[in-house]
């Protein structure tokens, strides 16, 4: 769709300028004659919800680090001077903190408009694949962005994080020394992800210019997912028709974001990020920003450690491969029956992974016990447990269970056999199987035994109706 | 020019390879300074050892120590919490080792049967495990559910391993140098 350029330079110092540096025709055939598919829908305005979630994020990053200090001595004091002191402080800090959850949020309606309109297909696999690095770098910076503030969440984050390196078997400790530049999370951790925080935005600028580029030499997808063929027909100028409409989902779109900013500006963050780091001691319950909730949940439903990162990172790295699991030659779920039902079922996998992340893995969801009898003291409680396993020819460790209660002010301790218990773990697995299959098999066998519906013959047809599209042919 | 087909390498092409092997070479060492300068720095490294005065550690007490940024359980252990930790089949721990395997001898060459120093981290992801707690009252690590003994050695949980004992030496019965 990228054609011949329409520009037409209007006066004598344009002109000169076209001649010397074309950066008004590349906007002019970019951003104003550039042609879209008219049957675009509202799914279709986050590309430019999220250049603006950009240039918020850099441009309130920017100021924050002009009052901000990045040693572990001073870093939680500098927040809160930013939060008390700063003239507007509070404002910029809040905006760039929920800032980072509306990115995500943006970036996930953009991803699954992707995954439904089949955006990712040929000929579109490089956009998708500069997309999903987008996606990765975004998540880097947040993580380094979340450790800044130095709390507890800060710094127990920044130590599991950075210990998933750890499980790497032979290089895995010194490759742990090496990114925290000591024998924990220091110091010097802190100066280098203020570095990279602040230098990453820019890369994912950098990416994005790449995004856009290849975007605009294969064209948009559209909700059809067909492809253009008379652009006179099928399309509609960039400007007004795309500006306005992308305007006006922005619109929308900060409507949501001012009323996390103003109305409940730590609605997404952790209370615990509001007590300074204390490297002696861990908060009772660690988890993650929620955009990062479902890989969370995959990592622990792992049992094993090395085995968990690797899947945790490969449940991302399955996205930079989906153009060729993909079989299917229809890209629009609007015409694909099943792949339509499945891509609904595997967002909801998707959303319960994130409740997953978010709860302890123990918490048994169902399950029965049998009480074997309440005690005084843990010895007790766990000699009885003891005896009962040896008896039963059962595990002590695995098949029993010492709970604490309190029982009119007085401590005791509940023994009991566990006949059957389903937990938060066991829920993340079944949906971790299923989140890969959805991905691995659901993706190339749905293609080869689908009948997709049939489809219009052009964009046009799609938008008016066949009569209509022929009546103005 | 017209043995510019013939397929045997020419002295240019030698040069080229040459030049461009070496520039490789030059450009990884020049890399390897931005890289190393990540690694812990001479500062961080001076502060690899401590001594820690353990003369005020009551029985069934045991104190935080910091080292490397890290900190150190050291703990009195009382007469049932060493019972508990020996009377264990070893080949049924997922990390098998003996409760004295654990420990160190004084300069007497005694074994400090009551002293336990372990680094209080957790070897799954790095937290802290809280003391005292956990259903054998060793540790239990609140982040994923690990539950360690009163020798430190894991029993439950997805830990691989059992609390790493740092190097450390008894300078006397009231003193210890760790490092």
């Amino acid at each position: 769709m990228s054609g011949e350029s329409t520009y037409t330079p209007g006066n004598g110092l344009t002109r000169w300028l076209d001649d010397r540096l074309p950066v008004l025709r590349l906007v002019n055939d970019s951003f104003v004659d550039y042609p879209t598919p008219k049957n675009l829908n509202y799914w279709w305005t986050f590309g430019g919800i999220l250049s603006m979630c950009l240039g918020i994020q850099i441009i309130t990053g920017i100021i924050l680090a002009m009052h901000y200090t990045p040693n572990v001595d001073l870093a939680f004091a500098s927040v809160e001077h930013i939060m008390r002191d700063v003239n507007y402080g509070w404002l910029l800090r809040y905006i760039h903190a929920n800032g980072a959850s509306m990115f995500f949020i943006a970036v996930y309606i953009h991803m699954f408009r992707g995954l439904y309109y089949g955006s990712y297909k040929a000929p579109r696999e490089v956009l998708w694949i500069l997309g999903v690095l987008i996606y990765l770098l975004m998540m880097a910076t947040a993580f380094f962005g979340y450790v800044l503030p130095w709390g507890q969440m800060s710094f127990w984050g920044a130590t599991v994080i950075t210990n998933l390196f750890g499980a790497i078997p032979i290089v895995g400790d010194p490759i742990r020394e090496w990114l925290w530049g000591g024998f924990s999370v220091g110091n010097p951790t802190l100066n280098r992800f203020f570095s990279l925080h602040y230098l990453f935005p820019f890369l994912i600028a950098g990416v994005t210019i790449l995004h856009v580029w290849a975007l605009h030499v294969t064209g948009q997808n559209n909700p059809s997912g067909i492809e253009v063929k008379d652009p006179a027909k099928d399309t509609v100028k960039f400007t007004p028709y795309a500006t306005v409409k992308d305007a006006f989902g922005m619109s929308v779109f900060l409507i949501l974001f001012a009323y996390f900013v103003f109305y409940n500006p730590n609605g997404l963050g952790e209370a615990a990020n509001y007590v300074e780091a204390n490297p002696l001691q861990t908060p009772a319950h660690i988890v993650p920003e929620w955009y990062l909730l479902p890989f969370y949940a995959i990592l622990r439903a792992v049992p094993d450690k090395l085995g968990g990162v690797l899947l945790m990172f490969a449940a991302i790295g399955v996205l930079f491969v989906l153009p060729w699991l993909d079989t299917s030659k229809v890209r629009s779920a609007r015409f694909r029956p099943l792949y339509r039902q499945f891509f609904w079922i595997h967002l909801v996998v998707c959303i319960i992974l994130g409740w997953c992340g978010a709860q302890l893995p123990s918490n048994v969801l169902f399950g029965s016990d049998t009480q074997i009898g309440i005690y005084d003291t843990r010895g007790e409680a766990l000699e009885a447990v003891t005896t009962a396993a040896k008896e039963q020819g059962l595990s002590p460790e695995d098949d029993f269970k010492v709970e604490e209660h309190v029982e009119d002010n007085k401590l005791e301790f509940v023994a009991s056999r566990v006949d059957f218990a389903f937990d938060v773990t066991d829920l993340s697995r079944i949906l971790t199987i299923y989140y890969f299959l959805h991905f691995l098999v659901l993706f190339p066998v749905l293609g080869l035994v689908e009948r997709p519906q049939s489809l219009p013959s052009s964009i046009s047809e799609s938008v008016l109706g066949k009569k209509a599209a022929t009546a103005e042919a | 020019m017209a043995d510019t087909h013939v397929e045997e390498p020419t002295r240019r092409d030698f040069l080229y390879v040459a030049t461009g092997s070496f520039a490789a070479v030059g450009a990884a060492f020049a890399v390897w300074p931005l890289i190393d300068q990540m690694n812990p720095d001479a500062s961080v490294l001076a502060l690899a050892s401590i001594e820690v005065d353990i003369s005020n550690v009551p029985v069934g007490q045991q104190i935080t120590a910091k080292w490397r940024g890290k900190p150190v359980f050291i703990r009195h252990r009382t007469e049932e919490e060493i019972k508990a930790a020996e009377n264990v089949d070893v080949s049924s721990l997922p990390d098998p080792q003996t409760d004295a395997e654990r420990l160190k001898k004084d300069p007497e060459g005694t074994l400090e049967r009551p002293w336990l120093v372990v680094i209080g981290i957790c070897t799954h992801l790095g937290c802290v495990p809280l003391s005292y707690a956990g259903e054998y009252d060793g540790w239990f690590c609140p982040c994923h559910g690990s539950v360690y003994d009163t020798s430190g050695r894991i029993r439950k949980g997805p830990a691989p391993l059992n609390l790493e004992v740092p190097p450390y030496e008894f300078l006397s019965d009231t003193k210890i140098k760790i490092g």
